[in-house]
């Protein structure tokens, strides 16, 4: 009979002094996991979708080019533009953009840049082929056409 | 006094400390933007070289499989014109596997390939001799959508992955998602890829019409 009389004494509350802890490590988690985007878009971005789609092992050797309409098409008109880092520009400026990229990397890697561009939906492919003899001018040959996964329909 | 001091409680409340950390949470999950690097891979061909330009091939043209798209979006695939890319890939995985005229190579390469893979070979005179000498040549229009090319060269890459997958027995999303972080997986990639080469030709799009 003792013995059930101990279980009583049992507090019921459960301790959640700890609960802050748990907590915090989770937005510890997301705020190490977060990548805030620096630099602003000023290109429209619809990204196609694709199915075959490949994950790059090394981010480092990654830099990206933005294809699209402008966003302020009063100030830049409404013709595709190439955004690349934060500022619109040329696509005869793509050389000496890739040059400084490439620069930027440790020297064993500098083979290996692949720019990835993010084109919009709607751009045509003139201005995409034009970046592309760019590209192939600089010698940045590898390529990754960024797109988003697609639903397989049955 | 003294003695009302005492009776407070020494330690601080921790209960609420719980309610800002989620705040804190849910403000860093919503704004979040997880950075994805996923694509479709392409290398370009070297630059043209004035002086030293590309040598001549002969191919013969029942080894190249080519597609045209204009700038309506339509397409134009071995001289037929369709309206959408649908079984595109089932196409470009038979052209590949034809084995029309193989050569000795060819011949051991065929004989390595999985009994499933073997099966699809046609053999017939009019597609391509073998897997080594097969081109895919994808043409666009300066009008084509940036969308349709994607989608067309996107189906292209799905019969290369699909073959090289079925070679080595994976499926093809496990086959793509192989990056050869180590030896075993980098062996696996070789071997899928061994002898069949992603033959895709991009070619420079023409400037009529745009």
């Amino acid at each position: 009979m003792a013995k059930f009389k101990k279980k009583t004494k049992t507090s019921e509350s459960i301790p959640t002094s700890a609960l802050p802890d748990i907590i915090f490590m989770l937005l510890f988690f997301f705020m190490v996991t977060t990548v805030l985007r620096e630099q602003e878009i000023l290109v429209e971005q619809k990204i196609p979708q694709a199915t075959q789609l490949q994950k790059l092992q090394k981010k480092t050797l990654i830099s990206y080019i933005y294809i699209g309409k402008p966003k302020n098409t009063a100030l830049y008109g409404s013709e595709p533009r190439v955004q690349a880092n934060d500022a619109l520009m040329n696509t005869t400026d793509i050389v000496q953009w890739v040059n400084r990229e490439r620069d930027a990397l440790p020297e064993a890697d500098r083979g290996m840049i692949t720019i990835s561009m993010k084109v919009d939906k709607d751009v045509k492919m003139g201005p995409i082929s034009d970046v592309q003899t760019e590209l192939r001018e600089a010698d940045a040959r590898r390529v990754l056409y960024a797109s988003v996964g697609k639903v397989v329909r049955n | 006094m003294a003695k009302s001091k005492s009776r407070m409680s020494q330690e601080v409340n921790a209960g609420s400390m719980a309610d800002i950390a989620f705040l804190l949470l849910i403000f860093f999950l919503v704004t979040t933007t997880i950075a994805s690097d996923k694509g479709i891979l392409n290398v370009l061909p070297p630059k043209l070289d004035p002086n030293n330009p590309p040598p001549e091939i002969d191919k013969n043209e029942r080894n190249i499989f080519t597609i045209l798209v204009n700038a309506n979006d339509d397409l134009l695939v071995e001289g037929e014109y369709r309206e959408n890319a649908d079984g595109l890939d089932e196409e470009i995985k038979l052209f590949v596997l034809n084995f029309g005229a193989p050569d000795e190579d060819a011949q051991a390469l065929f004989n390595s390939l999985p009994a499933s893979l073997r099966a699809q070979a046609k053999r017939d005179p009019e597609s391509s001799d073998h897997p080594g000498e097969a081109v895919v040549s994808i043409k666009t229009n300066r009008g084509t959508s940036y969308e349709k090319f994607l989608e067309v060269f996107d189906l292209a890459k799905k019969a290369y992955f699909d073959i090289y997958a079925e070679r080595v027995n994976l499926d093809t999303d496990e086959y793509r998602t192989l990056t050869g972080k180590d030896e075993a997986e980098e062996a696996l990639i070789d071997k899928g890829k061994e002898g069949i080469p992603m033959a895709i030709s991009i070619a420079e799009p023409d400037k009529i019409g745009s």
